[in-house]
């Protein structure tokens, strides 16, 4: 086995032991970076040099902290101080951020070792990383294929091997559905738990920072360093972190488990209902205890995420303006004219879309229609779940109606595309965590299932899906991408 | 709901965002399209529910008022599309 195909936990331990050193791990990632990333395409900036540099550091020291010499890429919307970061736009192609965001200045400090910034949608607005303003990232299952967005850069990196981990975003669904494409485990915590400072806003009462990792192990690991509050980042919550690890005792003995009629319907393929029927079949056999419940207002969720989100992204990309930073038309003779031509010029189809999606929802004489209306119907969202948490532990699904579809394929019809989101988005319009994990392949491709927790018990939530992994074997496959 | 160019229009202006007569074209269509699918919530009875704006509890946060360092200026201006003596320069306004 190559060191870049270990666990983040596997590498802790062999580093302890002190039977590889930092460099080693980092150079082998490096490798394999080289070897793959022409094919999958999930970086858009390489760190080579700090990266050996920083391991080095650590081997020299020779204290290793929690996440010495590991191996770790950032999606493109984290800032890094001193390294540069586009959120996947034109508009910050040459921005280089003075500050580190929390999320990563917390893995810093426990000397994880950052190796690039990962591909993603402009502005985490997309599900196929095809609106990247750079280039696509290719599935590492099948190269004809999306790795799934807006992280997909996290998720194949990941998958590829090309990282032991990756940090990403989730408005929508933006980590678990790539996570469930690309045959990783992808986890959104509860929204508030990790901070948000320094990440780059779209929807921000429906943003959060989350995991990209091999099992689900090493995602405990990384919120017992990520989670918590923040001064900087006002809704962050003020909620003691439990130690997630603790948790991981493989089993579900007696546990309650939900899954909601209304994911099974229509417009999900027969393979993936398959196979997280299956699942559920498994879990009955550890002794958990699962039973159909109704989520009624499902149906909603995708209509009223599709007015909220562009409302407040509508808001948060007023501030790209040409002024203070991204780029300026210098055509443009006066400023009304500067602002109008540099938005004109710096954002992408998709962004420009739901600017407009949203600020024509927020219009006076619309407001009511659409977006009050959109808040009332998202607490009716909220509170479908509330009523299924009093009786269950956790929710099960399928993570998304299909497995990966190919490159081109649903580009052009925004709607069709937003139908990716349908299973993921209600979890973002309550706020609750949830995370992916690979529950089978069908035609060689990789299927998720989606498990959600009660908010802030992120605990139960991983409870379960260690325990079908423990069971099962589907987290070990790995995509072959034609090389040694 | 179909939405007009001369609407799409007058929101790219509140959106202070050139469009191209294609992109006018197209939105109109989209939007149209996703409006339209978003009528589906109008069938739903929200009258007496309480719009849902945040999901964590909203309260004030406040903070000692003690001075701290802000980043220096040199190096937040390095970001900037054009500055001058410490400030940022724009065009025209006046």
């Amino acid at each position: 086995m190559e060191i870049y195909e270990l666990s983040v936990h596997e590498l802790q331990e062999r580093l302890t032991r002190r039977e590889i050193s930092a460099e080693e791990i980092v150079r082998s990632f490096l490798g394999r970076i080289n070897k793959v990333e022409d094919k999958v395409k999930s970086f858009i900036t390489i760190t080579e040099e700090s990266a050996l540099q920083r391991a080095r550091e650590a081997d020299r020291k020779g204290q290793y902290l929690g996440i010495a010499g590991i191996p770790l890429g950032l999606k493109d919307i984290f800032c890094t101080r001193g390294v540069k970061t586009t959120c996947g736009s034109k508009m910050l192609a040459d921005f280089i951020p003075e500050y580190d965001s929390t999320a990563w200045r917390k893995l810093d400090e426990q000397q994880g070792i950052l190796t690039g910034k990962l591909n993603m949608d402009e502005f985490a607005m997309g599900s196929s990383t095809e609106n990247s303003a750079f280039f696509v990232t290719h599935n590492p299952w099948d190269l004809n294929r999306v790795p799934g967005g807006s992280s997909g850069g996290s998720a194949a990196a990941v998958a590829a091997g090309e990282v032991a981990f990756a940090l990403g975003t989730d408005t929508g669904g933006s980590i678990r559905q790539p996570a469930s494409f690309c045959g990783v485990v992808g986890m959104k915590p509860t929204y508030g738990r990790v901070s948000r400072w320094g990440v780059i806003a779209f929807a921000s009462s429906l943003d959060q920072v989350g995991i990209f990792s091999q099992d689900v192990r090493d995602s405990a690991l990384i919120m017992n360093i990520i989670a918590g509050h923040d001064p900087l980042d006002s809704t962050s919550a003020a909620i003691e972190v439990p130690d997630y690890a603790s948790y991981l005792d493989g089993s579900v003995k007696g546990m309650r488990i939900a899954y909601p009629k209304e994911y099974f319907g229509v417009g999900v393929d027969d393979a993936v209902k398959a196979a997280i029927n299956k699942a559920l079949h498994k879990y009955e056999e550890l002794g958990a205890i699962v039973e159909e419940v109704s989520l009624p207002h499902s149906e909603y969720a995708l209509p009223t995420y599709y007015l909220v989100a562009p409302a407040e992204a509508s808001a948060n990309m007023a501030r790209f303006d040409g002024v203070r930073y991204g780029h300026r038309d210098f055509e443009a003779l006066n400023v009304v004219d500067m602002f109008s031509q540099s938005r004109a010029q710096g954002f992408g189809d998709e962004v420009k879309r739901r600017i407009m999606l949203g600020t024509y929802a927020l219009t006076s004489g619309y407001y009511d229609a659409y977006y009050l209306k959109a808040l009332k119907v998202r607490r009716l969202i909220a509170n479908d779940f509330d009523k299924v948490f009093l009786d269950y532990d956790v929710i099960i699904s399928p993570t998304t109606p299909s497995t990966a579809f190919k490159l081109g394929e649903q580009i052009g019809d925004p709607l069709t595309l937003y139908m990716n989101d349908i299973l993921t988005v209600p979890v973002n319009m309550a706020g609750l965590p949830g995370i992916s994990i690979p529950c089978g392949l069908h035609n060689g491709l990789p299927i998720g299932m989606q498990i959600i927790g009660k908010a802030f018990d992120e605990g139960t939530m991983l409870k379960a899906a260690h325990a079908f992994e423990q069971n099962t074997a589907y987290h070990t496959l790995k995509p072959e991408l034609g090389v040694k | 709901m179909a939405l007009t160019i001369k609407e799409v229009e007058h929101v790219a202006m509140l959106a202070r965002m050139n469009l191209s007569e294609d992109e006018k074209q197209r939105f109109t269509e989209q939007l149209s399209s996703i409006l339209n699918y978003a009528g589906v919530l109008n069938t739903l009875d929200t009258d007496g529910v309480e719009p849902l704006t945040h999901i964590l509890p909203a309260f004030n946060v406040f903070r000692t008022d003690t001075a701290r360092n802000s980043m220096p200026r040199e190096e937040i201006l390095k970001n900037a599309p054009l500055a001058e003596e410490g400030q940022y320069k724009v065009p025209k306004i006046m």
